[in-house]
Formats: structure tokens, sequence, C-alpha cells
């Protein structure tokens, strides 16, 4: 950070005990011809610098809508939000365009998952990248604005940036795309970078390639990072605490480590069950979770997932379609699960995890014992 | 399931009496419906199983034309250069390979909508027709029985078309039933991909991803295919959908005999479809073999590279991290490719003989084939290119006058292989 | 390159096709020139069209009106008259008896004049009423543009060209001469012209800026959804600035290539604009042309001088748009 930085209104809270982000009853809904479209209801979580949280969901969960929010994105007149976000104590809901836009791209930055339509096309990669710039430090001149494209470019691995920053953007691989979106959102240090299913178009040895860059780039600059994707294998690759949701609401939430090897409700269990593992064993199965996701316009009733759910008979009375359970504690007290089960954690290690993969179910049987200790 | 012959086609083919078809599709249809979203087992092989498909030598070579009042051919995209691969009937062979190798136009070459350049495409379980030399007319019959399904479900289904007329389509151009009875057929059909059969009157657009999807595989079911090509069928669906896919995918092929050519980039799941896998890199297969040596024990550097890539979930379990093979650079233009091994601007292991001689594919187990000098396990690359000696070169890749022994470019495998641990 | 011969090809089909269907058209203007004076006697007619150049047959005569406009040509009045037209000779005028060309270059400023400042005028009222519109789309001023657009649009040009020089010209003297006044007239008189064009200009640009709004809208409708918008927003810019400088710089190219088009055809003679505010400009009199005896040598010329101009913007806007949109270069 040089001297031109000037002090933004996030810097002093990040030293604040508050954690940078908080997510209060974050409730978003959408009126639509067809009636209210109910996004996201009831989320709350935070997010301490340099940590990053995993959002976890498929198309209708409400993971990438709830994170434009965080943004202030959504269009006003075709939104109501309530609930509270704060980021570095400044509270989001409500703010003033002329605060948010000081905001954007300066204190908290969003990469997205096209790299090629989420480019300006018809604007040089520098004049796109000295924009974000200047739009935060007025003071800058044009020499030291391009000066820290050429830097910014350079650090996120592009080769020959003083040549690459006058293309244009589908001049580049989608790999490098990508990267040049990275380099635009952290141009100006931010302290929160949501990250949108930044990898779900690349492939495989370039997501690890960008994954990689992430990690690197969280450690130098202590940023907060929320990946939001569908691909369990970059959750554990890059979370430290996974949210997982489902049809608006948070329905479990915990440490990577937790959610993976113990999770507590179904539908992540689903999740684990039904994607297959390059190194499972050839005894593993695949098992789909029935049914489609579920109408935002008119959810189930009681718990949204109980249509699919296949441990619906182990609770008792209609509980599951009649109320909404609550997020409460599962094994230890950072493991939240929204589900009426009594004992999630014995149904899945001894009737789900032997279903799908064996030879992990016997591996975990032989190292329960350390995992008791609350955190 | 059954692993048994399936009985159905048998059963199928063997009668032309409606009702009986009725009763056995309709016993088809509840075994399907009640197993999709049951635990499905990876497929296995079955070596008894001649092919159905055999391509050897396969070319495509695009031609890049200069601007100008007269357009020349300046230069040639060689997408597809010289592929040789078996599918047995009733298995599945995978194809997968990142953006650019040439995958999806293989998939497209083996159902004739482009015509090769170059080599052979023999189709039947006696190779008695090669696609390759075949015209538009003398194609049409045999597109009965290689059929395709596409990747995009919003794009591939015309949006003006019911959905009843988009499945009972190849059943009119093909005259196979009588105008009166498609749609029973046609319903039929909807019900074995689990879709509701009073639905055929709707259009695409009234249906999510997933359930487009089976419209696609309805569709190209229609015609009681021998050979699926499927062109990453899942990729565009939700994580809980594409398992459910997947599955009837499996399911079908049990049921009905049908031999697929799985193309994807996502390596788990082919893994989980097919027993066997090819793997492609820049319009050439690098490595091919059965599923548990390719993943347990693969021998190219950048089938390695691509396995070590996969983001791993067990190891936030129980720990335990694959050692990362970072990858360099970007993928060369199929324009130009590289001299000699096509993988050597990228690879850690390329020597001198890399860029003089190019690999053949070489058999190296009962089945499993890599095309590489230095073909080895992970960390046991030899000091010596193992190729060396097989093709009358020395280490650097100059020719020698020594022996050359014939390395074979069939497709599928012989009885004997070149045994790399006794060579070193 | 290709496109450049291309575009010469279709100029020389097009003054082919033309001057056939002049030459042998229904009316004979040698005929009704013999009968507007006195005696029309056969002798008479064939002298006539033997100085016309009507006696020859229809190639001899394209021929020599081509060879005119490349290299000049003599023509030939009688056996003892005879006349030097230098390139590019578009003929003698049967009216006037003047060089088309030396009358052409009389004409031609009225008009051009006109087609600047009218498509000047609905360029940009069209395009900023369309991004007015579409950033605040389904709000009243949208809905008030497009029901005004819908209304002009659906009455004909030459009505309300014809009304505005009723009411504002003739009964009222708001605009109370239109004729041309030329700027350089033996001195610089940039007021004058200006004020004799502007009830014209004002007519052009009303009204067709319609169109111009309702693409605008429509691009900027379709742009503004777009990705790239929505990161210009997180980086933090202002709203205008993304209006303006992001989603408008994509949304204009359509509009800009249809322009090109536009701009090349009131180039060619507005027809209608010209004849009712009494502008002696290059559409005004190709009419005169064309109904009078017909008048060959004018209308060819006209014709021509207008496909020439679409032809060549048409080019124009090929290469320009390699300018405005990055991923297309010209092969």
């Amino acid at each position: 950070m040089t001297a031109l930085t000037a002090p933004r209104p996030g810097d002093a809270a990040a030293n604040s005990p508050e954690p940078y982000l908080v997510v209060e009853d974050l409730t978003v809904k959408f009126p639509t011809e067809n009636g209210l479209v109910n996004a996201v209801t009831g989320l709350s979580y935070s997010l301490e610098l340099g940590k990053t949280l995993g959002i976890v969901g498929e198309s209708g969960s409400g993971k990438s809508v709830s994170s434009m929010a965080v943004l202030g994105l959504h269009d006003e007149k075709r939104s109501r939000i309530q609930g509270s976000i704060r980021v570095g104590g400044t509270e989001i809901i409500g703010l003033s365009q002329k605060r948010l836009n000081q905001m954007r791209g300066n204190d908290v930055a969003m990469i997205f998952q096209d790299a090629l339509a989420a480019l300006h096309p018809f604007y040089r990669v520098g004049d796109q990248l000295v924009e974000a710039f200047a739009l935060h430090h007025p003071s800058a001149s044009k020499r030291d604005a391009r000066k820290k494209a050429i830097e910014a470019l350079d650090r996120v691995g592009i080769p020959q940036p003083d040549s690459r920053v006058d293309d244009f953007p589908h001049q580049f691989s989608g790999g490098m795309r990508q990267r040049v979106m990275i380099a635009m959102g952290l141009i100006n240090s931010p302290n929160l970078l949501i990250a949108d299913e930044p990898t779900t178009a690349l492939d495989v040895t370039v997501q690890a390639q960008i994954l990689d860059l992430l990690q690197d780039l969280q450690r130098e600059f202590n940023s907060a990072i929320i990946m939001i994707t569908h691909d369990l294998g970059v959750i554990a690759e890059m979370a430290d605490d996974v949210l997982v949701m489902y049809a608006g609401r948070a329905v479990e939430y915990g440490s990577c480590k937790e959610i993976l090897s113990h999770p507590e409700m179904p539908y992540t269990w689903g999740l684990l069950s039904s994607v297959p593992d390059v190194t499972a064993s050839t005894d593993s199965r695949l098992i789909p979770i029935p049914g489609t996701p579920p109408s935002l316009l008119d959810p189930p009733t009681g718990c949204a997932f109980h249509p699919r759910c296949l441990h619906k008979d182990k609770v008792p009375g209609n509980l599951c379609s009649t109320e909404l359970p609550m997020l409460t504690p599962g094994r230890h007290q950072g493991h939240l699960k929204r589900c009426h089960l009594a004992d999630s954690d014995a149904i899945y290690v001894q009737e789900v995890l032997p279903e799908f993969d064996p030879g992990l179910a016997a591996e975990l049987a032989d190292t329960t014992t350390d995992d008791e200790a609350p955190r | 399931m059954s692993d048994e012959t399936p009985d159905a086609r048998a059963a199928l083919d063997a009668t032309d009496d409606p009702g009986e078809l009725a009763e056995i599709t309709g016993d088809v249809i509840e075994q399907i419906q009640a197993s999709v979203t049951e635990p499905h087992a990876p497929s296995e092989l079955d070596p008894t199983r001649p092919p159905i498909l055999e391509v050897e030598n396969l070319r495509m070579y695009f031609p890049v034309k200069s601007g100008g009042v007269i357009r020349r051919t300046i230069g040639q995209v060689q997408a597809v250069d010289g592929i040789s691969f078996q599918v047995p009937a009733g298995g599945a062979l995978g194809l997968v390979g990142e953006s650019g190798c040439g995958k999806s136009t293989t998939g497209r070459l083996i159902t004739r909508l482009y015509t090769p350049t170059g080599g052979s495409i023999r189709f039947g379980e006696k190779g008695e027709h090669d696609l390759v030399k075949l015209s538009n007319r003398e194609m049409k019959p045999l597109r009965q029985d290689v059929q395709m399904i596409f990747q995009d479900p919003y794009s591939s289904l015309n949006p003006r078309h019911t959905v009843g007329t988009i499945v009972g389509a190849p059943l009119i151009v093909h005259n196979v039933v009588p105008k009166n009875q498609v749609l029973n057929r046609v319903q039929q059909l909807l019900e074995v991909v689990g879709l509701n059969p009073e639905h055929y009157n709707r259009y695409p657009s009234e249906f999510s991803g997933g359930q487009r999807q089976r419209i696609g595989i309805a569709r190209a079911l229609a015609l009681q295919p021998k050979l699926l090509v499927a062109d990453e069928p899942v990729s565009a669906l939700d994580v809980s959908i594409q398992a459910q896919v997947i599955n009837l995918l499996q399911d079908l092929q049990k049921e009905f005999d049908i031999a697929f050519l799985f193309i994807a980039h996502d390596l788990a799941v082919v893994r989980h479809f097919c027993p066997e896998v090819a793997v492609m890199y820049l319009g050439k297969i690098v490595e091919i073999g059965d599923r548990e040596t390719l993943y347990a024990r693969p021998h190219h550097p950048y089938t390695q590279a691509l396995l070590s890539a996969v983001p791993d979930v067990k190891q936030a379990v129980i720990g335990g991290r694959r050692e990362r093979i970072r990858l360099e650079g970007d993928v060369p233009s199929p324009i130009n490719p590289p001299s000699g091994c096509r993988f050597r601007t990228r690879c850690s292991l390329a020597k001198e003989i890399c860029a003089k001689v190019e690999p053949p594919l070489m058999q190296i187990g009962k089945r499993h084939k890599v095309a590489c000098h230095f073909a080895a396990e992970l960390g046991q690359a030899p000091a010596r290119p193992v190729t060396a000696d097989l093709l009358g070169v020395d280490d650097q890749g100059n020719t020698t006058s020594g022996p050359v022994t014939p390395i074979s470019t069939q497709p599928g495998y012989a009885d004997d292989w070149i045994d790399l641990d006794a060579r070193v | 390159m290709r496109r450049v011969i291309t575009a010469i090809l279709v100029l020389i089909l097009t003054s082919m096709i033309v001057f056939t269907i002049f030459f042998m058209g229904p009316k004979n203007p040698a005929k009704s020139l013999c009968e507007k004076q006195q005696r029309c006697t056969p002798a008479k007619l064939a002298t006539l069209e033997h100085r016309m150049g009507l006696d020859k047959p229809l190639h001899r005569a394209y021929g020599d009106w081509a060879k005119g406009l490349l290299v000049g040509r003599t023509i030939e009045y009688s056996d003892t008259e005879s006349y030097e037209c230098s390139a590019p000779c578009l003929g003698i005028s049967y009216t006037s008896n003047r060089e088309v060309t030396d009358e052409l270059k009389e004409k031609y400023p009225a008009t051009l004049s006109l087609a600047v400042g009218g498509s000047l005028l609905y360029l940009t009222i069209g395009v900023i009423a369309g991004v007015f519109a579409a950033r605040y789309r389904g709000r009243f001023i949208d809905r008030a543009l497009v029901t005004t657009t819908l209304v002009i649009s659906a009455i004909p040009y030459y009505l309300i060209a014809l009304l505005a020089w009723i009411f504002l010209t003739q009964r009222n003297h708001f605009f109370a001469d239109t004729t041309y006044k030329p700027m350089f007239d033996g001195g610089f008189h940039p007021i004058a012209w200006a004020a004799a064009l502007l009830l014209p200009w004002l007519v052009l640009g009303l009204t067709n800026a319609t169109s111009y709004s309702r693409y605008t809208r429509g691009q900027m409708v379709e742009t503004l959804g777009e990705d790239y918008i929505r990161t210009a927003v997180a980086k933090g810019q202002k709203e205008n600035v993304v209006v303006f400088r992001h989603a408008l710089r994509a949304a204009i190219i359509p509009v800009v290539t249809i322009f090109g088009l536009d701009f090349a055809t009131l180039l060619g003679g507005t027809v209608f604009t010209e004849q009712i505010f009494s502008i002696d400009g290059m559409g005004r009199w190709a009419l005169q042309a064309v109904v009078g005896r017909p008048d060959i040598p004018v209308v060819t010329a006209t014709v021509l001088v207008a496909a020439g101009f679409i032809v060549f913007s048409n080019l124009v806007v090929d290469v320009f748009y390699s300018f405005l949109d990055p991923r297309v270069r010209l092969a």
C-alpha cells in the first residue's frame, strides 16, 4: 500500500473486536409478475479477516443473491431487503449510493464467474484496471495508475504485463482472463473479496492455479474471502468455514473439516454422496438426491428439504412437513444445523457413509475418538 | 440390477407384436424408475464383448483461410491428429481432456457431423461399416445406431417444438414406426427417462435443466441406438441432478445394451461411468487404459498433472494432501503444435528427444497404453528414455543404425506388451 | 479490397439499370419537347431525337454516357455543331441545356447542408432520448417516450412537413423563409444559412429521432443487463458514468451502423423536404427531372450520386465497425 491510499471507512474497523463482515437475519425478496420470490430468508453469518468462508448451494439456494446484497448490488426498486449487513462496522442496507460507491471495489470487491462476460469487451484491460484504481485514488496521476495496473497484472501471474496491459479481454485465454478479474478485484487491496464461482467455467488445471493464487493473495493481504461454489472439492481446498444454503436459508454451518467429515443435515449428506470422487475406492456408490430444487415462489411448508429427504421417517409425527427447524448446534457449539433429526451424526456414520463410501467409513471408524473435543 | 446379458433388447428385437412390446417396455420402465434413486456402483468392464466401435488413426484438420479476394488455405487447425481407440459393445469409454484437446470434435466425427480428414471409423460388432467412407445417403440408416446427447440442455432443444415433436422426430424421419404409433412410443420414451408422459405437448422452456437433458436422452434413445456419444451430458446441471442423470444413463446402458463414448472434463464423473478412459491433449491420445490403472498408476505426466489438480474432498476429512503438480503456461495453438511430443512445452520431464521424436502410443500393460518417452509412475521417471532402443534412436533423439521395433497403432490391446520395469 | 471491388460493381450495375429504365421508358423526351413547340413534324422529331442521342441503340447510348463520365466526350448536335464535354461528363440536361455536372455542383450544397444538419439533430435527440428511456425503464419518462414515438411514426412524413410548413411558415411567419441561403456567398453568412434551414432541420430531426430513440432504448436495455455492467457497478463506478461510458459505448454500435446508411440516403436527396420547403437541392431537381421530360441525363446523374453515397457509406461503416468493436478485425 502506497502513500496514495486514503484512509478508508473499513480500515479502522479492521482492528475492532467485531468480525469484519457480519450478516444478521438477511432477507431478500423480489416481487415478480408471478408473485414474491423469497430468494434469501433469515440468513446470518460472520467472517473475520484472513479467513475464507465457503458458501455451498445449487441454483436457487440464494448464495449469489445474498453475496450481491453485501455490495448493495440489487436494484432498490426491484427488490426488498431487510436485516443487517455490516462491513467493517458500516451498515450496508440503506446506505447511500455515494457511500456504497466508496466501498465497492475498495473495502469490498467481487469477482464473477464468466470473465469473458464480466469484463467490458471494448475497453483495454489496462484501462479497466486503471479505472478500478483511479476511482478510489482520485489524486493519483495517470502514470501512477498505469504502473499500478501493470503491477497488479504481474502479481496475478500474467506474463509480459507491460505489453498485455494494452490487450482486450478477448485476447486472453480463459484462465488468464480470470486472473485479470482477480487483479481488478484486488488492485485496491480490499479487506473482503467475494468470489462468485470463479473457477466453474475453467479447466481443472487452470482451476488449481487460480485457487492457489487466491490463497497466496489472501496470505499476503490478510483479506477475508467468501467463496461461492457448488463444488465441494473447491470448498475442501479453500474454505476454513462452510455455510450450506438451501432454498434461501442456511441449513448447515461449521468448520470445513467438520462439515465434510461429520455433516449433520440430509442435504449435505446428499451433496457428498452424489458427487463422485476421483480417489474413492471402487466399491463407492453414487447416491443421488431425489426430486428437484424447490420453487422459491411457493416453497414447501416446514423444512424446505423435506420433499426430497430420505430420512423423514426417523422424525416423529409430521414435524418435517409442518415445522421449520431452527438452526441449532449439533455435535459442537460451532456446528449449526437446521434439521429435526435427533442424532444426525450417528445416522451419518452408521447408515449413510457406509452406503456411498465404505472405505472411508472404515477409516473414520478408527479415528472417531480424536474429534470429540469441543471447538 | 443384473449384470447378465441384457434381456430387454433381445426380447424387444424378437417380437413385433405391439402388445408384447408394450409389456416388455413397461417392465423396463418400472425397473428403471425404481432404481434411479438407488445407490449405483461404478460400471464394470466386460472384456469378452467385441468392440462396437473401432477408430483407427482418425484425423480432422480444419482449414484456416487467409483474407483477401481469393481465400487460400494458409494453415490447418489439427483438431484431431491420429487417434485410435475401441469401445466395447454395451460398454463405455471415457474421453477426457481440457478445452482444445479435440474430444468434442472426436464426438462429432463419430456421429459424422463432420467429415473426417483421414483415418477409419469401423462400426458394428463385426466392423462392417467404415463411417469415414460412407456418403451422406449411405449414412442415413446407420444414424439410427449412433446417436448423440449434447451438453447444453438449454440450446440443444428447439424452443419452438413441443417435446413430443422433438422426441418423435427421429421416429418419423427413419420410418421406424407407423405414424399412428409414434405418440405411443414417445410417451413410453418419456416414461423411461423419468418424465411425465402427459407432458408431450409442452415446450422445452417449461422444463428445468435436468428435465431438458432427459428429453435429449429420450430423443437419443428413440431409435434404439447401439452407440451413444455423450458430450458432457451433465456439466451444465446442478450437482444434485447430475447424479440422477448419471444413474439414469447407467440403467439405460444396462437395460438396452448401449455402448457409450462419454466425453467429459470432469475426471470423477468419467471414472464412475467408464471402466476405460482415454486422456487427450492437443488432438492426440496421450494415455488410455482401464480405470484402475489410469487413476491409481498414471504413467503420463499430463495425466498425473490432471489428477493432481482435481480438488480433493477426502484430504479435508482425513488429511494427507496430495502433492500438486503445477503446469506452467497455456495450451499451445493447434494450428502450430509443438514438434515431437505436443506436451513437451509444459512438461517437467521434457528432454531433447521429446522435441525430435514424437512418442508413439505404446502398450505397457494388459489394458494400458502411454505415449511418452519417459513414461513411469509419479516420481519414478527413468533417466533414459524408454523408447530410444525401440525406435532406433539414441537418447537425444538422433537416428542410429539400431534395430527398430514396430509399434502397433492398432486400436485395442494385444496379448503381449512392452514391460517398462524390465527395460530400466 | 474485396469490398471495394464489389462496391464498384454495384455502382456500375445500378447506372446500367437506371439508364435502361429511362431510356426505354414510356415517355419519349424528344416527343414531349417537340410537342411543346408549335409544329411537330416527323422530321423535326427525328432531329431532336438525334440531338438527344435517342436514336442510337441502347448499348451505344450507354457506352457514350459511360465514356463521357470517365474521360469526357464530344456531343454532336448536328453535323456542324458539337460540344466538348470534359470528364466527368454527366450529359446535358434536356430542360436547361446546361451541363449536368455544373448544375449538380450548384444544387448540391443545399442538400448537403440539409442532410448534415438534420441527421446530426436526429442522432443526438434520438440517442439521448433512448438512453434516458432505458435508464428509467418502466417509469413515466420511458412510457411517454414510447408513446410519443409511436404517434409520430404513425403520421406520414410528408404530412408532418406540410403541416409544419403551413402553420409555421405560411400562417405564422416563425420561419419565414426556408429557401436555401448559401453559407459562402461573397462573404461568410452562417446565420442566414442556419436560420433558413432551421425548420427543415427540426422537421427532419424530430421525425427521424423516433426510430433512433427506439433502437437506442432497445440496445441500452439489453446492454444494461450484461455482466460487465454489473462489474462496473461493483467497482464503485457512479451510475452516470456506467450508463454513458460503459453501456452506451457498447449499445451504440448497431445504431451507428444504421445511421451510416440513413445518412447516405439523406445525402442522396430528400425529395419531400426540399419540395415542401422550396429548397433548391438535388432531391427537388431529381423529382422535376423524372416527372418532366423525363430528363434522362439528370435522372441518371442523381441516381448515380445517391447510389454512390450509399455504397461508400457501407464501406465506411464496415471499416469503422472494426474500430468500434475490437473483437472484429477486417479480414
